[in-house]
Parts: structure tokens; sequence; C-alpha cells
């Protein structure tokens, strides 16, 4: 079994709206600070792998711009994703397990304020034949697992709250997250719903962003690093489309992913891809996270939430804990589709 | 370290213009219960699902995957989702064979399709980009300026395109699952509407509805299709810019750098009398002389002369396209993985009227974008 791990972690600012920059040049600088950080040229690539999706930029191939940005000359080993980057850097994984490859650099980009309403385009990845008609927003849809919640797990909304609060205290320590601050749970309950029972609060920031990671085997990753981000364990599930056919409060790919990846015993810190408040509840209680676990440091995507990025950035975080020995075993946790629809979990470790 | 992948179960739609007594969940499944049966397998015993397709623009729908997951029974199984242009049926099939490849799953189901009938893939290929001049309605008025260059540089005789039309769509006849299925002459390829310049009607691919899927396993799995397995000895992709200055778009670095890497893995020298049939992706029937040049079965500037030789023709030394091609069935998601599926069929001995006496190496090809993804994979009925 070839060992894999992260070995470097770049990402932009993440901003509401990035006015001046388009994609690409959002991405280039990522790129090239990802590369920077291990002191690899492109010609010690051996394969690129990428995440995003069309939909946000509002045109079709919109990944060619990401690669075009890259510079992919002479031509490059390369494949592309219509996921988060999270499920590119899975893909790049699965190609280094095949030995024939040492390095991979995973990219992800999003701007999500092209979309005059980013959660009504959402909508489109719902079943295009009997929910979309509908129209179900990305917040409303939201709201009714968070409803599902409240009403049968015993959690309450002070804790969704609660959970709001940790995540932007803790973004305070993060120079690139977008919503940070110290926040109450009193104030939080006072504010206005979104869509009941979401407050403002309990949902992310519409976010601009782009993140990049390399993976590293074996010694390679040991010469580059002093502390490489080893991939002890990574897996993803997903469950069905149709809200009425699964349970909304639980997630029971996130288990599965969890069990497969040999996510259990102790952890210093997991970043979960949570972008509601109450979607944090699911994935602890998925995940039975002990007591001991700094619970996204980075702030999460409650502080920042470009969407195709975000995952990404979490296992760009849980491992740069890792690379820069404040931790020494990290979870990671990404998500796509509505109500946590498939879920990513990956374990990494410092030995 | 790596696991030997094969190819056990292969399954597509009948193509047409409009399948619309089927849903995309419908389509997906027509596709990949054939597949199932054909690897003699049930829905229960597959490890994870790996599904492809072109822009989400075809059919006006955000991430389908999210959705198919429930048709192509994915619950509680990973379910990953390529997207890589023109050239991505046939990166799915390579994503789909690297999870058996590293050893991470033993049984995968791919799947690529794409239902243009809902929408209209010319405009959807036609975006209007900020301060970027609106320069194509389409793949063909792109595509047409390369292949006028491709006929000046070459000196190739101005009706080699008509012969590729005539070829393939006559080969399509073969096999029932071609969108078009017409008997045409010369005359009616030469004589039919010219499009975009040297582009007629005839000598180009249609819109189709239709999917293609393939059940890919471990040895240990290997024996279970209801044909001999199809074994992948070698599998490349490369991408290059859209457009630089010094780069060649009538015969990309990439197509040649990629079929370089897939001949080494197999251990090929001589493509045009080493591999016995070849499925190429040619959406333009002038992409076969421009792509025999660029795999190598021929010397720059002399790809045409195998075509007017009827080299490439399905009782020549070098078929190409016996089943119809892209110029018979268009589903663009699907028409890469149509290709690679094409030539593991070929090697399984699966292809009835279209089938190659003892074809034992087949060559899947697939490309995409502005002439600049590419990706190839070489089957063998042999074991690696």
């Amino acid at each position: 079994m070839v060992d894999v791990a992260v070995v470097s972690f770049a990402q932009a600012p993440n901003v509401r709206r990035d006015y001046d920059r388009n994609e690409v040049e959002i991405l280039s600088p990522v790129l090239i600070d990802v590369r920077n950080k291990v002191g690899l040229e492109k010609s010690d690539i051996d394969f690129v792998c990428s995440g995003s999706s069309d939909y946000l930029a509002g045109m079709p191939f919109s990944f060619v711009g990401g690669l075009d940005g890259y510079g992919a000359w002479p031509p490059i080993s390369e494949s592309h994703v219509e996921m988060d980057g999270a499920w590119a850097l899975y893909e790049a994984w699965v190609k280094l397990l095949t030995g024939e490859i040492e390095t991979a650099l995973v990219y992800a980009f999003g701007k999500s304020s092209l979309a005059d309403d980013i959660t009504a385009v959402l909508t489109l990845q719902q079943d295009p034949y009997l929910v979309a008609p509908l129209w179900p927003d990305a917040v409303s849809l939201a709201a009714l697992q968070a409803r599902a919640v409240l009403d049968s797990t015993g959690h309450t909304a002070e804790e969704m709250a609660a959970v709001a609060v940790r995540d932007r205290a803790n973004a305070k320590g993060n120079p690139n997250a977008q919503v940070s601050g110290d926040f109450s749970v009193e104030a939080i309950m006072a504010e206005p719903y979104v869509v009941s029972p979401l407050h403002k609060s309990d949902c992310p920031p519409i976010s601009d962003g782009a993140c990049a990671v390399i993976l590293a085997a074996g010694d390679r990753a040991r010469d580059l690093v002093e502390h490489p981000a080893w991939i002890r364990g990574i897996d993803h599930r997903v469950e069905p489309h149709q809200l009425g056919v699964r349970d909304l409060t639980v997630s029971e790919s996130t288990r599965i992913a969890a069990e497969k990846a040999s996510a259990s015993g102790a952890f210093d810190v997991a970043e979960l891809h949570a972008p509601f408040t109450h979607q944090s509840l699911i994935l602890e209680d998925a995940l039975d996270l002990g007591p001991d676990v700094t619970i996204n440091p980075s702030g999460g995507a409650l502080a920042a939430n470009p969407i195709m990025v975000a995952g990404l950035t979490r296992i760009g975080e849980a491992a740069q804990r890792i690379l820069d020995a404040s931790a020494g075993r990290a979870l990671a946790h990404a998500t796509s589709g509505a109500c946590l629809q498939q879920n990513m979990v990956c374990v990494l470790e410092g030995s | 370290m790596a696991e030997r992948v094969a190819i056990v179960g292969c399954g597509q739609t009948k193509h047409d213009t409009k399948r619309d007594e089927l849903s995309m969940h419908g389509l997906v499944r027509e596709a990949a219960t054939r597949a199932l049966d054909d690897a003699n397998m049930g829905w229960a015993d597959i490890d994870a699902v790996v599904i492809g397709k072109a822009p989400d623009t075809f059919e006006g729908v955000m991430m389908p995957e999210l959705f198919l997951a429930d048709s192509l029974a994915a619950a509680g199984k990973p379910l990953i989702r390529v997207h890589t242009a023109g050239s991505v049926g046939g990166s799915t099939a390579m994503v789909a064979a690297n999870l058996v490849k590293a050893g991470v799953h033993e049984r995968v189901l791919t799947v690529a399709f794409e239902k243009q009938s809902e929408s209209n893939a010319m405009w959807a290929l036609a975006p209007v980009i900020p301060f970027a001049p609106p320069l194509v309605a389409g793949a063909g008025g792109y595509f047409a300026p390369y292949i006028r260059a491709y006929i000046q540089r070459s000196g190739a005789p101005d009706d080699i395109g008509i012969r590729v039309a005539l070829k393939d769509t006559n080969n399509g006849l073969l096999n029932p699952y071609a969108h078009k299925q017409m008997k045409v002459t010369y005359e009616e390829v030469r004589d039919s509407i010219m499009l975009w310049d040297p582009v007629r009607f005839l000598e180009t691919c249609p819109s189709s509805d239709g999917a293609a899927a393939m059940v890919m396993t471990s040895e240990a799995h290997a024996s279970s299709g209801s044909a001999p397995p199809a074994w992948i000895h070698a599998m490349a992709w490369r991408s290059e810019p859209t457009m630089l200055a010094h780069q060649d778009k009538v015969n990309p670095r990439a197509g040649r750098d990629c079929a370089a890497d897939v001949y080494a893995q197999a251990g090929i020298s001589d493509p045009r009398r080493e591999i016995d049939v070849a499925e190429v992706y040619v959406p333009f029937s002038w992409f076969e002389p421009k792509w025999i040049e660029n795999l190598g079965f021929a010397p720059e500037g002399e790809g045409w002369k195998l075509t007017e030789d009827g080299a490439t023709a399905i009782d020549g030394d070098i078929p190409w396209n016996p089943s119809g091609g892209v110029i018979c069935s268009n589903p663009i998601g699907a028409s890469g993985m149509l290709r690679f599926m094409e030539a593991a069929m070929q090697v399984r001995g699966q292809c009835g009227e279209h089938q190659i006496d003892g074809a034992g190496t087949a060559l899947g090809h697939a490309y995409g974008g502005g002439s600049q993804f590419f990706a190839m994979w070489i089957v063998r009925n042999e074991k690696p």
C-alpha cells in the first residue's frame, strides 16, 4: 500500500464578492503559492485534478479557464470532477495508490457572487422532474432538515446557535475567514428567521474563493516537508436524493464513510464541512466526536463557504495543523448536495 | 502493486435524436442494466459508481449525479462525477478503472450519458464570455478552420471527408444501437448542404440522446461476464491550453504525447500493424485523417492516404470506427465512453455484424475542448 500525504495547502482570502478578479485571477496566485511552499516546479507535478461547477460561472467548460490559468504546457496529465475539490483530491489519492505517480496537485475554485441568487441556482441540483419544478431554494431545504432535527433529535435551537458562536470565534484566528467575531447565542436567537428555524447566523455566508493542495507519496512526501499529513483513511458515500426516502436527522453516509476511513479514536482537530449550524450537530453525532476534539479551528463553512471549494479547504485546513505540528491526528469532512446528501471523511496523521 | 483491470460488462442505449419516452433516470438505467446483465451482476454487486457527462448546460441541470444516485442504486456507495469536456466518456472510464487498479474497489459501474434533446447543444456551447469575442456557435464553427488548415497543409484531395462519412455512416447500419441508420452514397454525401465549409451536413455528427455503461472488475471477478473479459493494458490522458501562440491545433501535442504514453505502456511500436481495430472520436469526417497522423498510424501529411486506400474500412487492414463512430451517434458525454467500450467489445467478440474477426488489440480514443483534452486506452483479449 502506497502511503500518501498532504504536503502543501494554499487558499485565497474568502470574500463576499471579489469585484476585481474573475475565477482564474482568484485561482492563479493560489496555484503558485501551493507549489512555492514546497519548492516544486510545474514539471515536478505528475498529475493535476480539479473540482468546480459550470453552474457557478454560468457557462459550459468553466474548468477550462482554471486549467489555462495553471498553464498546461507542455501538455499535462489532468482530470476534473464536477464536484467539490475534495473529490478531486480523492481521485488524485486513488491515482497515487496505483503507484504510477509520486505527486499530484489538486485545486478548486468557485465564485458564487456571480449568481444573482446562489440559493436559487442550487435548486437546479434537484431532480428536474419531481422536485426542481417546485423551486425549493437551498436555504429552504436546509430549513426543512433543521426543523426535522429540532422536532425529533432533542437538539435545540440554542445548540444550533452555539455552533455559529464557536465557529465564528475560531475564525478570528483565520486571516482567510470571511465572517468572524464574538457572537452570542442570545443575539442569534433574537435574529429574524431567514427561513424558520434558521436565523441568519445559522446560515453560511456567500463566498468567492479558491484553494489548492499538493499530495505526495512515501519518501517524496518525507523529502518535501518535515511533518507530512498522512492520509490514513479516506472514503465517501452518497445517500438517496429524494428527501422523502432518507432520514434527514442523521447522516448515514457520514457514518459509513467514517467507518471505512477508520475514523475512530481520538482526534486533536476536526474540520467539518457543515454550511448550516444544525448540520454540524448531525455530523458530530454521526462521527461520534469526543469532547476533547477542537472542531473547526478555521471557523469552518460558517466562516467562509466558497461552493465547490469549502470541502477541499476542510482537508487543507486539517492537514495544515499537522504540517505545522500543532496537531497529531485530524479528521476532515466534506459534503455535497442538499441536506448533506454526499459525504466524505478523511483521517490525517502526523506519523 | 497495481491490480489488473477487466471489463466484464458492456451496455448502451439505442441512441436517437429524442429518447423522449425516457427521463435521464431511464436513459442511464437502460445502459446500466444492460451492462449489469452482460456482467451477470445485480445492483448489489457494485461497490462504487462513476458517472461522466459533458457540460450540465446541455440538460439545464446542475450536478445531475446527485439525483441519478437514486436511479443507479448508488445509495450507501461512493459516487464520483467526472467532467473533462468531450473526452469525458474516456476519462470517466479511466477514473473507474483506477479505482480497481489501485485496489480500492473490486467491482465498479461506470456510466456516461448525454440527453441532448433537453436543450440545444450548439447554443449551450456558444457562451458569451465577458471581455472575449463571441467567435463560435457550436463545435463545427470552431473546428472548420483547423480542418481547412489540415487540407492545405497535407495537400489531401478534397473528397477525403466525403469518403470517411460514407464509410462511417454505412458502418452504422451494422450497429443496431447507432443513431443514424441510413444507407448513403458518395453523391448524397457530396451534395448534402455545406454547414461550416468544408464540413457538410452528412460529414458531421448528429445530436443524440444516449448512454453507455461498463462494469469493471479486479482479476478475481474477471470471468463473471457473458463474454470473455477485455483487459486494460494501457490508459493515459493529456490536456493542453485552449490557446497558445505556438501550439499546433491541427496536430495537437497533447494527442501525440497521450498516444506515445499508451503505446509505451502496451509495448506497441507500430500502431497500424499491432492494433487490430480502433474506435476514435471523429465528430467531423475530416478528423479521421487528422487523428490517423496524430495517433501515429501514418506519417504527418499522409493520413488521408489510409482513408483513400480503404485501409480504415471495416474490411481494411486497420479498421477505424466499425461501429459507425461519432458520425453516427453523438450523445456527447457518452461518445468517448462508447469509443472505449466498442474497443472492449471488439476484443470480447461482442460486436455482431461490425465485429472485426480476430480482434485481439483495440484502441479507444476520445478528445474534447478545442482539440486539447485527450483520453486513450488499449485493451486486449489477453491478460497484461
